[in-house]
């Protein structure tokens, strides 16, 4: 399977009928007063892959940080699996698995050993440890290396080892904070297919933050855009991005682009005109029908184009639109 | 690229509070599991208290046992060498690394009771010193030196040694939990100086002279080598004894009042 097709795939509907997972009312973090989550509200079905998408630094991690009980809430009420994260963060805790930015593991434990004790603080017994890890080995599937130190591992088999360590007790919820940051593409597709797996077989909710546009477009049932401490939009992938309402015409050009967006600003059925470098992005509301019309508009004023595409607005489209900026560099 | 076809069967398992005592356990069993791969934590604490437990005996013996009748100097400095040792053993250099590479976190991110994950190493600790002290011990024994306590005396000298490591390491932890910083931990170290030598270390607390002598009444380590060397030099005196557990009590009460402190003050920044 490539990792085309996995993209494509589209994510199963979560469990029906289930109450939430999380919930959060009003959420507030700060830090030395500057608000990192500012007034949060979302609530996350059982069963549901939830992906929570924004730039560096627009409270993703401080979320689940909250959620994951690591840091308290400074106003508002979240819970978790029915537990409030700031008055019963035991119970929590024995519900919720997580995965964290970077892989939170001991270097000087092997793979077994870290899985060993992760069980034991859990309270399973030696049968049940015995029993997680042989089913875990095979998720982890990083053969003879689970017997060696941690220390020696490559950043993808720390990553799945993480994960591992995430499921020993078989939690209810699953917390990913940016769990492919740093993978190459074959990394990325194997967490992509671990999530799905453990979403459809074990029907594990996952809160899912991601800072990559494809990942929470392929693994989401359901997105929340987050920008600067707020959610400023949430829905399934089609609902946001039908949300943007036009189709986006992309032309490549060298030369003046004020001139080309002066020039295509007038062309009939555009509805919007934006530059990002050299790249000229023309919002249309039929694009089939207005991508002749900005093509001949270019060729008038002179400034060469070098390609011209038409597609469908993406979420980073509707980030735009909602922000005013791009999520990452790198996903334009 | 050929995607693996993940089954992840779901496993009968109930997580739960696995309870103080098997926390504690299990946080001391990673923490012992670890010293096997970290020669650098075990050997200068030996290679310390055997060399200057040797190397003083051989400096100062003739010295005092001419000075002082019926003096065994050999018995007398196995408790320097055996504090020389344990003093600053601690497993805070790998809590920090715990901060630092995350895995704090993920320990965390488990039900396992908070206080368990400091009283794990600190159980660590005192198997270590306690362990620490056979060395000194075998040289003593090479060299001659008997307990006049008996056997039961080699107990209680392990005991205290192994309690006063403890005590001390609580500074070492504070010092983690603060600051997340090895570089910092090392500071700890800076009191090993004032204790450790401003006191009976080499002389009896009789033939210190002047401003040592005042100092060392202070010191609580004096009363640590005396218990510790009544158990060696004169049998069961229970005078010593007491001195030095209330010696060891006193420092420890610091110790683990700022550690207990930095450790909720780290769990309060979450």
């Amino acid at each position: 399977m490539g990792i085309d097709t996995i993209a494509v795939r589209p994510p199963a509907a979560p469990a029906a009928g289930a109450g939430p997972a999380v919930t959060a009312e009003g959420l507030v973090r700060t830090f030395d007063g500057a608000a990192a989550v500012h007034g949060l509200d979302l609530e996350v079905a059982a069963g549901e892959i939830y992906g929570f998408l924004g730039p560096n630094g627009a409270g993703k991690s401080t979320t689940v940080r909250v959620l994951c009980t690591l840091l308290a809430p400074t106003a508002g009420r979240a819970t978790v699996a029915g537990h409030d994260v700031a008055s019963e963060p035991g119970l929590v805790r024995l519900r919720i698995g997580a995965a964290l930015q970077d892989a939170a593991l001991d270097p000087r434990q092997t793979g077994a050993e870290l899985l060993r004790l992760q069980g034991r603080l859990y309270g399973l017994s030696h049968g049940e440890i015995d029993r997680r890890l042989a089913e875990l080995r095979r998720l982890v599937d990083i053969g003879d290396a689970f017997e060696r130190r941690i220390g020696t591992y490559s950043g993808g088999m720390r990553r799945r080892l993480d994960l591992a360590a995430a499921l020993v007790h078989d939690p209810d919820v699953l917390f990913l904070d940016e769990p492919t940051t740093g993978l190459d593409p074959v990394g990325r597709a194997r967490v992509w297919e671990e999530v799905r797996a453990l979403n459809e077989e074990l029907g594990t909710t996952i809160f899912l933050t991601t800072q990559y546009l494809e990942e929470a477009d392929a693994l989401a049932h359901r997105v929340g855009i987050i920008n600067a401490g707020r959610l400023v939009a949430e829905g399934t992938p089609a609902e946001l991005k039908r949300s943007v309402g036009t189709d986006v015409i992309v032309a490549r050009v060298d030369g003046d682009t004020g001139a080309a967006r002066a020039a295509v600003a007038g062309v009939a059925g555009v509805t919007g005109v934006d530059a990002r470098g050299a790249e000229l992005v023309v919002s249309a509301a039929d694009g089939a029908a207005a991508v002749g019309p900005v093509a001949v508009a270019l060729d008038g004023c002179g400034v060469p184009v070098r390609d011209i595409t038409l597609r469908t607005p993406t979420l980073d489209d509707v980030f735009l639109e909602l922000t005013g900026t791009h999520i990452t560099e790198d996903e334009r | 690229m050929t995607a693996t076809t993940l089954t992840v069967p779901r496993a009968a398992v109930e997580p739960r509070r696995a309870g103080l005592a098997r926390d504690v356990v299990a946080i001391a069993g990673r923490a012992l599991r670890a010293l096997p791969r970290e020669p650098e934590a075990i050997i200068p604490p030996v290679f310390i208290a055997v060399f200057f437990f040797v190397v003083n005996i051989a400096t100062l013996q003739r010295l005092t046992e001419h000075s002082i009748e019926g003096f065994d100097y050999k018995a007398f400095m196995m408790a320097t060498g055996v504090l020389l040792g344990v003093t600053g053993v601690s497993r805070a250099p790998s809590l920090v690394l715990d901060v630092q590479n995350g895995y704090l976190d993920r320990l965390l991110l488990t039900p396992v009771s908070r206080l368990a994950i400091l009283l794990g190493h600190m159980l660590a600790d005192v198997a270590v010193a306690a362990a620490l002290t056979i060395p000194v011990l075998a040289v003593g024994s090479v060299l001659g030196v008997r307990f006049a306590a008996g056997p039961l005396g080699i107990v209680a000298f392990m005991v205290l040694a192994s309690l006063w490591s403890l005590a001390f390491a609580g500074f070492a932890y504070a010092i983690a939990l603060k600051t997340g910083n090895p570089a910092a931990v090392n500071t700890s170290f800076l009191l090993f100086f004032p204790f450790l030598f401003l006191t009976s270390s080499y002389v009896p607390r009789s033939q210190l002279g002047g401003w040592l002598h005042a100092v060392a009444a202070w010191n609580p380590c004096t009363y640590l080598l005396e218990g510790l060397r009544s158990v060696t030099m004169r049998g069961w005196d229970w005078g010593s004894l007491a001195g030095a557990l209330a010696a060891i009590a006193g420092v420890g009460a610091v110790s683990m009042a700022l550690c207990f402190a930095a450790l909720r003050g780290r769990l309060r920044q979450a």
